[in-house]
């Protein structure tokens, strides 16, 4: 049969955000796939460096409409380091607490867009519904509903009283019943079976090889969660299990992300019912001395890495982020081979891609084989000639 | 009848005017429901018209990859043939009017095979890779769907030993609704109607997330909204082809002999639309409930379940008939 090449993006029902699949199909299987980043490059990094540290809190948690918490966390999480700061326990506990509100709305999220990609979209409706109650948990705490503002650099902003206690306590318990609902429609429902069963598999070497991380890794039934292999925050002292599956496809990762959301409902109570008493904060200088650290945390999607490096004033020299999809999107272009055209949505959905924390600019010139960073000076002029030549095609 | 009825019959009631208006009511109604399932509000009364003549007004596009005739005549024909089957539906209660004759049934089934056929069309002559791909995923899943469907709408005429609608409705009104001879056959009917009407779990053409919007995706304007007008029409023929073949039609038991004659003909009437809203909303439940099936296994569900499940209904009735449990 003839083989034929569709572009997958960057415009594409199924993609939320622009990126660019080309894969080539022979019928209705594919034999070939090559993903093509930085649709949505957004100059971020340089951002950072011409803002202070205060301001690049906020910064980060724009960093990612999902994830924002993390990436906030990360971030502050980097800068204490070189400080030599340790946050009070009250502020961790709190600080851990908005990360796994974060995880469960993220996991719910995942859930709808999942059933989306399938067909599905009563599941869509049903768990972003579920999910609104976390953001209403969110704006009860932190004020905002996606951006919280919530961290700051030695802690976090705000206390909690005992009144919203009693008020997480009460949505823990219903997302518990609603996860445990949605763990059996996930399990016994034949047409989400049919669908998710055998698809996107990423065996356990290949995982390791192609540095998968998060729910595709664990699905890939590697035991690895930054909360348990290298505790950050408050999470050395919380009890949880890291969930694992063994199917290796995308029903994988389904289990294993609607496994975690009842670890997560665990977390939350145990943090809540034993909250520390205490400061929430320390105060901390506005320069940071000079020195390098990185940071990391398991984001919803997986592994999240901050390398900051400080020069001595009040703005940082550099802040690299290694968002989760960026490891995972490799793995995408290697489980797309051998799939159906049919199943490229949710084999692409699977990683819960986020192409706006992924992209940087990096110019790769396929003739030449060469690679080179541009400076803004440059991609000024690079536009500028290309949209000239543009008008005369 | 007269010319002037026969007209009237076509084009006013229950033909071209009342069908469509009705089957923007099914829209609605099914898009109210599918809402609700899903708690949402769902959208107003008025929508499908709204959505309609919002679709007339817009721009017409042909695409310069497309074969200019084919693709403004595919949606005409598809509606003009839907439309036409409704006329063979036995809805009003007097005998005179309703034309039937030995066979309607077959040219019904005929007729609904035209709108996949036209989608083929479309999506193929369209030149856009998504609709190619579409079109191909429309005539698979139609070679897998119409058997089943055909079988199952074999087992009413079976039983009553006649091609003919109006035979198979006479039949149900002296005795009994053959959904109680034939139930499995009443099951297979609607869930492969969902396929005929490329609704989940079989909307595999149009499957919005992988090929966009299938062999429509390159339609605007009024030739979409004709598409979208025959969809819809499509859902009231095979609902009420359903109420005809298994679920009496529009009898009611109850007995209206002793009103004026105009009565029992508008009420039955109204009983007739109302068990087509009732397989409506069963079709709305089942889109509500499940998710979508691939092309493979689409075709593996048809060919491995509802084929020899319909064949055994098919044989439950033979051994029925000649064993003279039935009259």
């Amino acid at each position: 049969m003839a083989r034929v090449t569709i572009p997958i993006g960057p415009q594409h029902p199924a993609l939320k955000e622009p990126e660019r699949f080309m894969v080539t199909v022979e019928g209705e299987t594919i034999v070939d796939a090559d993903v093509r980043i930085g649709h949505i490059h957004r100059g971020l990094e340089k951002l950072f460096e011409q803002r202070t540290y205060l301001q690049n809190i906020h910064i980060t948690e724009r960093i990612c409409g999902i994830c924002s918490f993390t990436h906030s966390t990360n971030f502050c999480q980097a800068t204490e380091y070189i400080l030599g700061v340790e946050p009070p326990r009250r502020g961790l506990y709190l600080r851990t607490l908005m990360n796994e509100f974060e995880r469960i709305h993220s996991h719910l999220l995942w859930l709808g867009v999942a059933g989306h990609e399938m067909g599905f979209d009563t599941l869509l409706m049903w768990s972003w519904d579920d999910r609104e109650r976390i953001l209403d948990l969110f704006e009860d705490i932190t004020g905002n509903r996606v951006t919280h503002a919530f961290n700051t650099i030695g802690g976090v902003r705000r206390d909690i009283t005992d009144a919203q206690i009693q008020r997480i306590l009460h949505t823990m318990d219903i997302m518990e019943e609603r996860t445990k609902a949605y763990i059996q429609v996930g399990l016994n429902e034949q047409t989400i079976l049919k669908r998710t069963q055998g698809v996107g598999i990423l065996t356990t070497a290949d995982a390791k090889r192609l540095c998968a991380v998060g729910p595709r890794l664990r699905a890939s039934n590697v035991k690895y969660d930054v909360r348990k292999n290298d505790p950050y925050a408050a999470y050395g002292e919380l009890p949880f299990e890291v969930i694992t599956s063994d199917t290796l496809d995308v029903h994988g990762q389904l289990v294993v992300r609607a496994l975690e959301l009842l670890e997560c409902v665990k977390m939350c109570r145990y943090m809540v019912q034993n909250l520390p008493a205490g400061e929430i904060r320390v105060k901390v200088p506005r320069k940071v001395p000079p020195g390098e650290a990185i940071s990391r945390t398991e984001a919803p999607r997986g592994e999240d890495i901050h390398y900051l490096r400080s020069n001595g004033t009040d703005k940082p020299e550099r802040l690299k982020v290694r968002a989760p999809t960026l490891a995972n999107i490799l793995n995408v272009a290697h489980t797309l081979k051998g799939a159906n055209i049919a199943d490229i949505p949710l084999i692409v959905a699977g990683i819960d891609p986020c192409m706006g924390c992924m992209d940087r600019v990096l110019i790769l010139d396929r003739d030449k084989e060469s690679c080179k960073v541009m400076s803004a000076e440059q991609l000024r002029e690079y536009s500028i000639e290309w949209y000239r030549k543009e008008a005369y095609r | 009848m007269t010319p002037i009825e026969s007209l009237i019959y076509m084009l006013v009631f229950p033909g071209f005017l009342f069908l469509t208006s009705y089957a923007f009511f099914c829209q609605y109604l099914d898009r109210k429901l599918y809402a609700r399932f899903q708690k949402r509000v769902g959208p107003p009364f008025i929508q499908p018209i709204a959505d309609f003549i919002k679709l007339l007004a817009k721009e017409d596009i042909v695409p310069k990859a497309a074969d200019n005739r084919m693709f403004s005549a595919a949606p005409i024909v598809g509606l003009a043939a839907v439309l036409t089957a409704f006329i063979f539906i036995p809805v009003l209660a007097l005998h005179s009017v309703i034309p039937s004759f030995e066979g309607d049934l077959i040219v019904v089934l005929y007729l609904l095979t035209i709108p996949t056929l036209a989608i083929f069309l479309a999506g193929w002559t369209s030149g856009n890779p998504f609709g190619q791909v579409g079109a191909m995923r429309a005539i698979v899943q139609m070679i897998s769907y119409e058997i089943p469907f055909f079988l199952a709408l074999l087992a009413p005429a079976l039983i009553v030993g006649s091609w003919s609608l109006g035979r198979i409705l006479d039949y149900q009104l002296g005795g009994m609704w053959l959904v109680i001879f034939a139930p499995l056959a009443v099951i297979i009917a609607i869930v492969t109607l969902q396929g005929k009407l490329e609704r989940l779990p079989f909307d595999i053409p149009d499957a919005e997330t992988e090929i966009v919007g299938g062999p429509l995706t390159e339609y605007s304007g009024r030739r979409l909204a004709l598409f979208r007008a025959m969809l819809d029409v499509e859902m009231v023929v095979g609902a009420a082809l359903i109420v005809t073949l298994f679920f009496g039609g529009y009898d009611l038991i109850i007995s209206f002999s002793d009103l004026p004659w105009y009565l029992p003909v508008l009420l039955n009437a109204v009983i007739f639309f109302v068990k087509v809203l009732f397989i409506v909303g069963i079709l709305a439940l089942i889109k509500a409930v499940v998710a979508r099936y691939r092309i493979d296994q689409m075709v593996s569900l048809s060919y491995r379940w509802l084929i020899p499940l319909s064949v055994a209904q098919i044989v439950f009735i033979v051994v029925l008939k000649f064993g003279g449990w039935l009259i």
